[in-house]
């Protein structure tokens, strides 16, 4: 006992010598101002979204000109010291969960939008610049940036192009890769870099597909340019009720059979219906066992047309009540729930945990059954918002960390959702991203010899291994620990499922 | 899919005895693509014995195809759905694979509103250099889980790794159409494309050649009948119109092929891929625009050096498609961080330089 204290001393001082040294390089090159490293300064850095994961940062950096980043991943890339680039940490796999000798690079200040271009249809801004304010710039000019994650008023561009983040318009509209034209930033060891180009393709690999969604692991991004659509002229939104999981399930499918691309297909169940309904008074259908958003846009004559449609096709999928919004005001009550859901949630459990996994369509209701069913073999309960048009579902687990076991519990529910999506045919992420969160079902998602191309990939664009170091990736010998684990407390199913 | 499948385990001997004695391959489908990139070098790897759809659920919006399955019959079996590939990939001539349309990346004239092939690509089994057979990405449209490396392949000429298998998004085909015709200038032309393309119009296609605009509309057919309207021009025969946008997609199109004689005076054809609000290109010759302004293909005797430089400062880049000199190369060269990147990817999935050496750039 008094020798591991001596060391957890020796190992303090060994970072505090550490943190001093940093800090005295940093600020060779940055106003000391925009260097934190006081426990008291950093304590708001030791977590983004994904709150259950916390670490205190070694250092944490406010650069404010492309001159002070370049200079930041310099010095870093010199000394070995981590570097984890943060947007507005709004993100929910703890892809900016910070790291004990490591630097947390915020790029918060650099939320200037450099150009909006109408003729074009592009924007380029800076990646600190939040979502919903580049819709916001080219509004006046009848056009809008088209993904939108719940979190848009707050999450930034840069964190977006990060995590390939989605949103419920996506089904229509693509992820942020279908609408990411090119990439600014800096490599591990400072050097300029450009990815894509202002036109709709590069020369030579297209290495836009790697870095969106790279999870701040191969490079710093700085600036991006988006691609914008125009503004639709109207959106009308249909609410269906279903008696019963299956037929809302089959109603998906149906829809997307009969050629009609939704501009959003939400589904919610009835507990979720319920916790929102108390926190939005949205007069959703409290009796239903499924709701169905359903939305079309376009011009007047596209909606018109298109809504007829999926009127008559949720009718024919069983709809036991079909509401179709009179107007913009009555379109967005519909769609307050829905985007309420997590505020919701919070509302009727101390804690809850989301997760992210995607399925085929066709598997919607088998999967929401399994969840039930998990609910009891676990003794937690769980509410579901699904993109349904997509697969992507949303389970929000909920659980009380005060209550000794509920969290261990907690995440063995959700990795057991996880891997239930992989069975299916899905995958373990679908918009949020691995992080720290998912580098367990990683394990089970991808073969040892994929898992070491990913770990080659990185080692092309950061041979030290300095981004963002320890996630996305699990380590080999962590996937052999977590296999062990499996067999071990035989809590979760499939041992057969090939894992290594 | 499996290592045991024979056809997939006769690659993987291939691959495996190539990388032994050092002895590139050079991947092939259908052969339709030839002229496209820097010349094949290599023993031909044929993957048309690993042929058919693996999967298709069409109210899952997605197909798994094996690489060598005949695009043509892929898409017929899509058109049995009413569903289609939404990116129009070219077919120069019958033969053509799925894995070779994914390996060149080429897309066709609904490019600029529908996305790419790379847009389309939800995941896919390669052969990698070490002869080991790795999936990524998956059959479901949104998926972050890991780097997205099967995107990655779309457009790289096989250079790192042979494409076995991809699933693809699919979508439904469009319930109406019309093709409307206007005789305007290269700048009205441009003009007007880039005030259109920001608004809420179902444009899906353009091509302006020889003072003629011709503007294709496709949706539903209250959004087509209400655009037409308000776009006015003439409207071009629905026969008519399918036989245009056929013979641009597939360029069958006069513009697009060059007689001997043209290849005699020195004549080349380029795609410049350009920001679609771009000034009008200058150089001599004769000019195809596509992709609402994006793509402009140019028939010319320019020099490479003079292409490039047009392209460049218009914000883009040329490609060289069809032409006897091709000495200056056939890629825009990238710049030196993009390149070391590119050696450092072929290293990490072709260590031996096994697949299609030299076919994008002769550093790969």
């Amino acid at each position: 006992m008094k020798t591991s204290l001596a060391a957890d001393e020796r190992a303090e001082a060994s970072r505090e010598r550490r943190q001093a040294d940093v800090v005295a390089a940093l600020g060779e090159v940055m106003p000391r101002g925009a260097i934190l490293f006081r426990h008291e300064d950093t304590v708001s850095y030791e977590c983004d979204a994904l709150t259950a994961y916390r670490t205190s940062p070694m250092v944490v950096v406010l650069p404010e000109t492309q001159a002070e980043v370049a200079a930041v991943l310099e010095i870093c890339h010199r000394k070995g010291v981590p570097i984890i680039a943060r947007g507005a940490g709004t993100g929910l796999s703890g892809g900016a969960t910070p790291h004990h000798w490591g630097v947390i690079l915020s790029l918060a200040k650099f939320n200037k939008i450099l150009r909006i271009d109408p003729a074009a249809c592009t924007a380029a801004v800076q990646c600190g610049v939040r979502n919903a304010a580049i819709s916001e710039a080219a509004a006046p000019y009848g056009l809008y940036y088209a993904p939108d994650p719940s979190s848009q008023i707050a999450c930034t561009i840069g964190g977006n192009v990060a995590e390939n983040s989605g949103g419920v318009h996506c089904l229509k509209y693509g992820l942020t890769l279908h609408n990411v034209l090119r990439v600014r930033g800096f490599m591990v060891d400072g050097e300029p870099v450009e990815f894509g180009s202002e036109a709709l393709d590069a020369a030579g690999l297209d290495l836009i597909p790697l870095i969106v969604g790279s999870e701040g692991m191969l490079a710093v991004i700085t600036e991006v340019t988006v691609r914008l659509v125009p503004k639709p002229q109207l959106a009308r939104c249909i609410m269906a009720s279903f008696d019963d999981i299956e037929s809302a399930g089959a109603a998906v499918a149906s829809v997307i059979a009969r050629g009609i691309i939704p501009a959003g297909l939400e589904l919610m169940d009835q507990a979720m219906t319920a916790a929102v309904e108390a926190f939005v008074h949205a007069d959703y259908d409290l009796e239903a066992a499924a709701i169905l958003l359903c939305e079309s846009d376009g011009t007047a004559e596209e909606v018109a047309e298109e809504i007829a449609r999926m009127e008559r096709v949720l009718t024919d999928a069983g709809a036991s009540r079909i509401e179709v919004s009179r107007d913009e005001a009555q379109r967005l009550k519909f769609w307050s729930g829905r985007k309420n859901a997590f505020p919701a949630s919070g509302g009727i459990s101390p804690d809850y945990m989301c997760m992210d996994s995607t399925i085929p369509r066709k598997r919607l209701a088998e999967m929401l059954h399994t969840i039930r069913q998990m609910e009891a073999k676990y003794g937690l309960r769980c509410v579901n918002v699904f993109h349904a048009g997509d697969g992507n579902l949303h389970p929000l687990i909920l659980f009380d960390a005060q209550v000794p076991d509920e969290m261990r519990r907690c995440e063995l529910f959700g990795a057991d959702i996880l891997e239930t999506s992989v069975r299916l045919g899905g995958t373990i992420t679908g918009e949020h991203g691995v992080g720290v969160e998912k580098l367990n079902s990683m394990c089970v998602q991808f073969s040892p010899a994929e898992r070491r191309q990913f770990l080659a990939v990185k080692r092309v664009f950061d041979p030290l291994e300095l981004l963002n170091p320890g996630k996305v990736i699990p380590s080999l010998h962590r996937c052999a620990e977590y296999g062990k684990m499996h067999v071990h407390r035989g809590m979760l199913p499939f041992p057969d499922l090939p894992r290594f | 899919m499996h290592a045991q499948d024979p056809a997939l385990a006769t690659l993987i001997d291939r691959v495996l005895a190539a990388r032994a004695h050092g002895s590139p391959v050079e991947i092939r489908g259908g052969g339709t693509k030839f002229f496209y990139g820097e010349p094949p070098k290599g023993e031909p790897l044929d993957v048309t014995p690993l042929a058919g759809i693996a999967s298709y659920e069409p109210t899952e919006l997605v197909v798994t195809v094996r690489a060598g399955t005949l695009l043509a019959n892929l898409e017929a079996a899509l058109e049995e759905q009413g569903q289609c590939l939404p990116f129009e990939p070219p077919r120069f001539a019958a033969g053509g694979t799925v894995g070779g349309m994914v390996a060149a990346g080429l897309s066709g004239p609904a490019r600029a509103n529908a996305g790419g092939v790379r847009d389309h690509v939800l995941g896919l089994t390669l052969l990698d250099g070490r002869g080991q057979l790795l999936t990524f990405g998956g059959q479901v449209a949104k998926n972050v889980a890991g780097y997205d490396v099967s995107r990655l392949m779309a457009g790289s000429l096989g250079v790192l790794g042979v494409i076995c298998e991809v699933s693809l998004k699919v979508l439904p085909l469009n319930r109406a159409s019309k093709t409307l015709s206007f005789d305007w200038d290269e700048s009205r032309a441009l003009e007007q494309l880039t005030l259109w393309a920001s608004q809420p119009l179902p444009i899906a296609g353009s091509a302006w050649h020889a003072g003629r605009l011709r503007v294709r509309l496709a949706g539903a057919g209250a959004a087509v009948t209400a655009a037409a309207g308000k776009l006015g021009g003439t409207e071009v025969a629905a026969e008519a119109a399918w036989d245009w946008w056929t013979g641009v997609r597939d360029q069958t199109e006069g513009f697009f092929s060059l007689s001997g004689a043209d290849l005699g005076r020195g004549e080349r054809l380029w795609r410049l891929s350009v920001p679609s609000a771009s000034a009008p290109v200058r150089l001599p010759g004769e000019q195809f625009i596509e992709w609402n302004g994006a793509q402009r293909w140019w028939r010319t005797t320019a020099g490479t050096r003079e292409v490039r430089a047009a392209a460049a400062l218009a914000g883009g880049h040329a490609t060289l498609i069809r032409g006897a000199d091709r000495s200056g190369g056939v890629f825009t060269p990238v710049s030196d961080v993009l390149m070391r990147i590119h050696r450092g990817l072929k290293q990490a999935f072709d260590p031996e330089r096994v697949f299609n050496p030299g076919r994008l750039y002769a550093e790969l």
